[in-house]
């Protein structure tokens, strides 16, 4: 089957119903993503990035649906699919790894056994031969002494290796598709790295394309093709990563970028966080969404929300650089 | 593992030592003297002080105590004081009716219990919920008796769908044995069933929370799946506290059925040695309770390091 | 019998104004329910010398076995032609009572214990806690009918032993919301100044007691009438000619065959008083708990 894309997410409205209102967690998004490519989602906690790829794998919590929009894998639409035929895609086609290690894998199963039961759904092989798979899975993802590992349960096992476990199992029916949300989030620096390494080496090795949802650009930087970054439930820019780190075209990216630490920066610059708090997702403001706690709002942000649209080699939502001005340091500071 | 059995049973000992005090002082604080009933008509004042003699009633409290725990540790438990049948035989030759009553009301109230509660907890707010959690609170306010009372006069009386009364031990008759069984462990389980159920719920709803719940369905397992196989084993760690409890307190629940049902087992033997005032058997009766309740206190803690690979024993 | 302990111990060791009563009543509707309820009951029970049709005692021969819905006597007769209504109404008056007490005795009792323990700790805190541990190693129904064998069959007996199969779950309750609030820096504080904390302590104590003991109360009020009935029924409790309702089944079963109603009756009304219980005590842990609030 031909398709243009392997996944393409096209304006996806996904609510959460919580205690005072409802919220639009995910707001009219769209992207693409091809084989083999690296996209990165980047944001704040809330801006509905863990939302936008739940709403794909259509594994949100009770309380979320999708209210509107269309997800298409490989020419197929998620979004209209039954259950069943969904619980088909996931874990063979789609696999999704989450951010906290020490919880995402059940403690009463041994991790070998959990890590081949992809195999046992989906290839229906007995459940010998997929823990036999499950060792060599984890060589692949280098957790050593494989085959005594796979007998153990998800206690005996770190942060890093859980998260090597975890990965493993995303493998282990080799998908077109991977999603990490937050891979690295709960792991300690050096151990994070070395998930980071193992994640691009399989990219590489696998041509698996991969989604990696984070909220540190430097990990984006390293990682992906193309980044998105995502803000009150909206994508506010997208682009190739080179293009977004060396000119963001958005207020917020800028501003995300600023309140990174740069090794080569200068060690007087200080470090500048982003002015005020994440917004209150039940009671958004008018216009666009970040106006409040923009650097370079003009009146008509606070009016009019604006579209999506291209601005030189990206995509931005803000009405200051699609007119043509700069977003330029002196301004912000 | 060892060290673990050894540390819990030295915590065990000071109180199993307060419970044989407490069941020991049961016959010295109760009103009446034993040799009265023993002696019957004859209550000349040296008959009396020779049964106290006989009896060791004549020496201090902690050297009666003493004496008495040395034969009870040594499975001398007494004498009826009515029947003069020894009291670990009388109790003995009961165990067997009260067993099957016991584990067939424990079997009776997990079948209902676990696929209910399983089920209340998946569509949790369901109206099927709402009246599951509406019987559970009824479940355990029905007193059993009354429960066994309904069930004669329906199922036994009005329906002859079940005979009333009779044991027949399972070895002799195993079919004849369950049919007789059946309206007694219907009327003792319910109330388990009731708890049983009410435990399910709440630990499948805590379990269906967690995030590896999520990876299961991640991988494409299916509800019935992530319910059955990765939810429910995690579910049910709680659940084994409470059915070992259960059998531990099997005697306990069996006091007041087996005297609805006329059931040949150690509660009824219980109420009748009250009535007869054969303290002796109620003594040995009530030390039996609390320790196989003890145990079964220990055991469950074994088995729930045993269950739930994250407790150490150390 | 369930004598398990509410898993209610206070979770803020600050104090903590005890929820206002009406917007309990008003955010809650289980809790409004159940509680209306438990109030009718309190009111059959003091009402029923007036309630009551007839002399719950009389007995009249020629009027015996009369089904429910006769004239005169809604509910039925039974074999001593005694008012059945009647009988049910004045059931309460026996029933509420010793509830009431059974579960002040446990109160006070377990209360002390558990305020002498967590307050002295070290080895008096040891040996109580053990003396806590042996009740607890009897079955409820086991310990009380012992006690009860102890002391001999009749009402109050009974009150007192359901009030000592509840000690344990207060003594434990009371020790630990007192042990958390030895922890909290105002004690340590007000100590490492000199003063006695007994003081700090008892003035913490009861609004921070306040939520978990009237949810353990309710549901231990249940239990209590379940087993002053079970008692009753097996005629270690209430004795003739009291008209109880555990009594009355006992009497009742006799007579299964033709008239049912002398023992489904009073079953009915034991179930109903022990379920508001429950109910309120139910739907108040899951209002005041604030682990349960979602």
């Amino acid at each position: 089957m031909a398709f243009a894309h392997l996944l393409e997410v096209d304006d996806i409205h996904s609510h959460l119903a919580v205690k005072d209102g409802t919220v639009r967690a995910v707001d009219g998004v769209s992207f693409k993503v091809d084989a083999g490519e690296t996209l990165g989602i980047v944001g704040e906690s809330g801006s509905g990035k863990s939302m936008t790829a739940l709403s794909i794998m259509r594994l949100l919590p009770r309380s979320g649906s999708i209210v509107q929009g269309k997800v298409t894998f490989k020419g197929r639409v998620l979004t209209e699919l039954s259950e069943d035929e969904m619980e088909a895609i996931r874990g063979t086609e789609i696999a999704m790894i989450f951010q906290d290690p020490m919880t995402s894998l059940n403690p009463v199963y041994r991790t070998g056994w959990q890590v081949g039961e992809p195999l046992r759904i989906h290839r229906h092989v007995d459940t010998r031969t997929s823990i036999r798979a499950a060792a060599d899975l984890f060589q692949k993802v280098g957790i050593p002494d494989a085959s005594k590992r796979v007998t153990q349960f998800p206690h005996m096992f770190s942060g890093g290796m859980r998260q090597r476990a975890m990965i493993a199992m995303g493998l282990s029916t080799s998908p077109s598709l991977l999603i990490a949300d937050e891979p690295t989030t709960a792991l300690d620096v050096t151990i994070q790295a070395q998930i980071l390494e193992l994640l691009r080496t399989l990219n590489r090795d696998y041509g698996t394309a991969t989604i990696l949802i984070t909220h540190n650009l430097g990990v984006v930087a390293g990682m992906c093709d193309r980044v998105i970054v995502m803000y009150a439930g909206r994508v506010v820019e997208q682009g190739r990563t080179e293009d977004v780190f060396a000119r963001p075209e958005h207020p917020y990216t800028w501003s995300l970028l600023r309140s990174i630490p740069r090794l080569d920066a200068d060690e007087h610059e200080p470090l500048k966080p982003i002015d005020g708090s994440p917004p209150d997702m039940v009671r958004l403001p008018a216009g666009c969404k970040f106006t409040p706690r923009c650097p370079f709002a003009i009146p008509r942000c606070a009016a009019e929300e604006p579209e999506l649209l291209t601005v030189r080699d990206q995509l931005s939502r803000c009405w200051v650089t699609q007119a043509g001005a700069t977003l330029d340091g002196d301004q912000g500071g | 593992m060892t060290a673990y059995v050894l540390r819990r049973l030295l915590l065990m000992l000071p109180v199993a030592f307060l419970v044989t005090v407490g069941v020991f002082l049961l016959i010295h604080l109760s009103p009446g003297d034993p040799a009265l009933i023993i002696l019957g008509e004859d209550r000349s004042p040296q008959a009396i002080a020779q049964v106290h003699q006989e009896l060791g009633l004549d020496k201090p409290l902690y050297v009666q105590y003493v004496i008495w725990l040395g034969h009870i540790v040594h499975g001398d438990w007494g004498r009826s004081i009515t029947t003069h049948q020894p009291v670990a035989i009388a109790i003995t030759e009961r165990l067997p009716a009260t067993f099957e009553l016991g584990l067939t009301a424990l079997l009776w109230s997990l079948l209902v219990a676990i696929p209910l509660g399983t089920i209340a907890a998946v569509r949790r707010g369901s109206v099927a919920d709402q009246v599951a959690t509406g019987i559970t609170v009824a479940g355990v306010s029905i007193p059993n008796f009354f429960i066994g009372i309904v069930l004669i006069f329906v199922l036994s009386v009005s329906l002859r769908l079940f005979p009333f009364g009779g044991y027949v031990p399972f070895l002799q008759d195993p079919l004849d044995s369950l049919r007789h069984v059946a309206l007694p462990a219907i009327a003792l389980g319910t109330a388990g069933a009731a708890i049983n159920m009410r435990f399910t719920r709440s630990s499948m709803i805590e379990v269906l929370n967690h995030d590896y719940i999520r990876t299961a369905r991640a991988k494409g397992a299916s509800w019935r799946r992530v319910v059955f196989v990765h939810a429910l084993k995690n579910a049910l760690i709680p659940v084994v506290t409470i059915v070992g409890l259960q059998i531990g307190g099997i005697i306990e629940g069996a006091v007041v059925t087996e005297t609805v049902f006329t059931w040949p087992g150690v509660g009824r033997l219980a109420v009748e040695s009250i009535f007869n005032r054969d303290y002796t058997v109620v003594q040995g009766i009530v030390l039996l309770a609390a320790f196989s309740y003890m145990i079964a206190n220990l055991l469950v803690d074994l088995a729930y390091a045993w269950l739930d690979p994250r407790i150490s024993y150390a | 019998m369930s004598n398990a302990p509410a898993i209610v111990a206070a979770q803020e060791p600050i104090r903590r104004t005890p929820v206002a009563v009406l917007e309990l009543l008003r955010g809650h509707r289980r809790v409004a329910a159940s509680f209306v309820l438990v109030a009718i009951l309190f009111l059959v029970a003091v009402l029923s010398p007036v309630m009551s049709p007839h002399d719950p005692l009389a007995v009249s021969p020629d009027s015996s076995y009369l089904p429910p819905l006769t004239p005169g006597h809604v509910l039925g007769t039974d074999e001593l032609g005694r008012d059945l209504l009647s009988r049910i109404l004045w059931g309460a008056r026996v029933s509420l009572p010793v509830a009431f007490v059974a579960v002040a005795v446990g109160l006070f009792g377990g209360g002390l214990i558990g305020l002498v323990s967590g307050y002295a700790g070290g080895i008096t805190d040891l040996l109580l806690m053990r003396l806590v541990d042996a009740l607890l190693a009897f079955p409820g129904l086991i310990l009380a009918i012992a006690v009860v064998a102890a002391l001999g069959p009749g009402l109050r007996n009974a009150m007192i032993a359901i009030g000592i199969v509840a000690v344990p779950v207060y003594a434990r309750l009371v020790r630990a919301v007192v042990l958390q609030l030895k922890q909290m820096e105002f004690v340590v504080a007000t100590r490492s100044l000199g003063a006695t904390p007994l003081r700090l302590i008892l003035r913490h104590l009861i609004p921070n007691l306040l939520n978990p003991i009237i949810v353990q109360v309710s549901l231990s009020a249940g239990f209590a009438i379940l087993a002053e009935a079970t008692l009753s029924f097996l005629g270690l409790g209430a004795q003739l000619p009291t008209p109880d309702w555990g009594q009355m089944i006992n009497s009742g079963a006799s007579f299964l065959n033709n008239d049912p109603w002398l023992a489904i009756v009073p079953g009915a009304a034991i179930s109903i008083t022990v379920y508001s219980f429950n109910l309120l005590g139910d739907s108040l842990r899951d209002a005041l708990d604030p682990r349960l609030r979602s």
